[in-house]
């Protein structure tokens, strides 16, 4: 399954790229996780405090259990800071 | 119900001109960039084109259904924006003005933390650090449940 994931913010910078098609059999948004932070060091920066971080599934917020079954899009950011 | 994400500064005058006719109370709020620092010359916003106009428009769609609005708009900027700037305006209109300041409250404690919106402080010697979410304002949105 290949999944289109999107970075912002401080994210998009410790990762280097602000988006990348994923190939993942991970069956929830915390698989997908697991498997970037093995990727290489620039994900583990990034990604491992999970507390730090929000997601979205196809542009709504979700969480971390959120199932990735029919998800064409994930996005890591941190927490907002609009208005 | 007016949504607009864009760089463009904007006009609060020519958005207010009709607006929320037949109503009996309008409220606006404006954002301004501020420089707390003393060293800080502009705010930088990214934003997440796509999932922002959604999530915007799925907020005042919901502060229309609780308050019963005649008219609300929201504009919100994005790009690099000088100290004194606007960054964004709400606008509610209702026939009393209770409902138009709760509303245009509801509409600001939301796009605060549910808009994807990311700000970063650009100093004289380029980027800066990213502006952190207060617990405060993720603590504000409870007070609406």
């Amino acid at each position: 399954m290949k999944i289109d994931v999107l970075y912002f913010a401080w994210i998009r910078e410790r990762i280097g790229e602000p988006r990348e098609r994923i190939d993942t059999g991970a069956s929830t948004v915390r698989g997908l996780v697991n498997q970037l932070i093995a990727r290489d060091e620039r994900y583990a920066a990034a990604l491992s405090d999970l507390s730090a971080i929000r997601v979205a599934a196809d542009q709504v917020l979700v969480d971390f259990d959120h199932e990735l079954e029919h998800v064409r899009e994930v996005a890591f950011f941190p927490p907002m800071t609009g208005g | 119900m007016l949504i607009r994400i864009q760089p463009e500064p904007f006009d609060l005058g020519a958005l207010l001109n009709g607006f929320g006719a037949g109503a009996g109370a309008v409220v606006t709020f404006s954002g301004l960039v501020r420089d707390d620092t003393g060293t800080m010359q502009a705010l930088e916003l990214e934003h997440y084109p796509g999932m922002t106009e959604k999530a915007v428009a799925a907020i005042g769609a919901r502060a229309s259904d609780r308050w019963n609005l005649t008219d609300l708009a929201v504009i919100h900027r994005y790009g690099r924006l000088s100290v004194g700037e606007a960054i964004m305006c709400v606008a509610t209109a209702a026939r009393h003005r209770a409902e138009a300041f709760e509303a245009a409250e509801y509409l600001m404690d939301y796009l605060k933390s549910r808009a994807p919106f990311w700000k970063r402080e650009i100093g004289a010697d380029g980027p800066g650090a990213w502006v952190v979410a207060k617990d405060a304002d993720e603590d504000a949105l409870s007070r609406w449940d």
